[in-house]
């Protein structure tokens, strides 16, 4: 019940995406939508008293009750991917702060 | 009156996926997942395209895959051709990044404070003991958890150390060009030597040895180092595009 938790930041940062007029905060909600989608995706693969999905010294056979190693795999392409395109977006935000002397997508265009 | 039509639909939304998920059979509740009816058993069980003989950390020779941490068998074996896309995805962007920031001549930009003679000299005996721990994390990948992406970005944090400890410090930008290239051709390389040695793109052509030693895996951690290398030097790149400016 808990992963729906992760659903409501995702929506969290839809309305974000949809209401904001500002190019720094549009980026800080597209990345709280990014971070309820990764926890969604991990909370998938969660098994209750599963251990982290690594071969050790205690854990030491395919017996072992792990957790489900795939989504943790795919989030970790996805975070990656979101660094990518956070820093994309924000030199974005800096050329357009260079360009109107503003972050505001309303007072744009007007000199 | 706009505010509340996004409330409306945003809500919507998040209810239609709540109700979806409540009412599906196939999705389980939280923390009560079958992991062995799950395509992740063959990853755990190594018998994705072999038959099962067992697994057994400090025991088992030459498995299907060899990196103890089962996610590095995923990210960097199984789906190593996946992984390749993706340090592609971060090549490009940290490339839109330098072509959006990058000028002809660049300078450091101007900081607001003045670093003194203790901050300077506390963050270089710092940087040292941050990039070994990355070096670390990056080397044992295939053994503990982390690996080249959470490596490579403390490699890039421990440059970012000093630039924000020294308001003259500059990296040397070129060579982290030249590093980056060198890590993505090299990977790209021991693809293609895969598909002379055995049949196809990315095999692990080389001796996977026991299940949870440092020389294990293949070529997983040199991959995973290769990795490391890459993602370290894009993200310093970016850092340094975000701090220099146009020199007048």
């Amino acid at each position: 019940m808990i992963q729906f938790a992760a659903i409501i930041l995702m929506m969290l940062g839809l309305y974000g995406l949809l209401t904001q007029r500002n190019v720094i905060k549009i980026i800080i909600s597209l990345n709280v939508l990014e971070i309820g989608l990764n926890l969604f995706i991990i909370s998938v693969g969660y098994v209750d008293g599963g251990i982290a999905p690594i071969f050790t010294g205690v854990a030491s056979t395919n017996a072992v009750n792990f957790v489900d190693p795939l989504p943790q795999a795919l989030v970790l392409t996805a975070i990656v991917i979101g660094v990518g395109t956070t820093a994309l977006g924000l030199a974005l935000a800096k050329n357009i702060y260079q360009k109107y002397g503003t972050f505001e997508l309303d007072e744009m265009g007007e000199e | 009156m706009k505010n509340f039509l996004a409330f409306v639909a945003s809500m919507g939304l998040g209810v239609m996926i709540i109700l979806s998920l409540t009412s599906n059979e196939f999705f389980p509740e939280f923390g009560s997942a079958d992991v062995s009816s799950r395509v992740s058993q063959g990853y755990i069980d190594r018998d994705v395209t072999e038959a099962n003989v067992g697994v057994e950390f400090g025991v088992s020779e030459n498995l299907e895959s060899g990196p103890a941490n089962i996610v590095t068998a995923i990210v960097a074996d199984y789906r190593s051709f996946d992984t390749l896309g993706e340090v592609t995805v971060l090549f490009v962007s940290s490339l839109g990044v330098a072509l959006l920031l990058g000028t002809a001549v660049q300078g450091r930009i101007k900081l607001d404070f003045r670093p003194n003679f203790m901050l300077k000299v506390g963050s270089r005996a710092l940087f040292g003991i941050i990039l070994m721990t990355g070096v670390f994390i990056i080397i044992h990948g295939h053994l503990t958890p982390g690996g080249g992406f959470p490596g490579g970005t403390m490699i890039a944090s421990s440059i970012l150390l000093l630039y924000l400890a020294d308001d003259q410090f500059r990296t040397k930008v070129t060579s982290f060009k030249v590093l980056e290239s060198f890590a993505g051709s090299l990977y790209v390389l021991i693809g293609i030597a895969g598909l002379f040695i055995a049949d196809y793109f990315l095999v692990n052509f080389l001796d996977n040895g026991v299940l949870g030693e440092l020389f294990s895996a293949g070529i997983v951690p040199i991959i995973y180092v290769l990795i490391g290398l890459k993602v370290g030097s894009e993200i310093s790149g970016i850092i340094d595009n975000f701090l220099t400016e146009e020199v007048a």
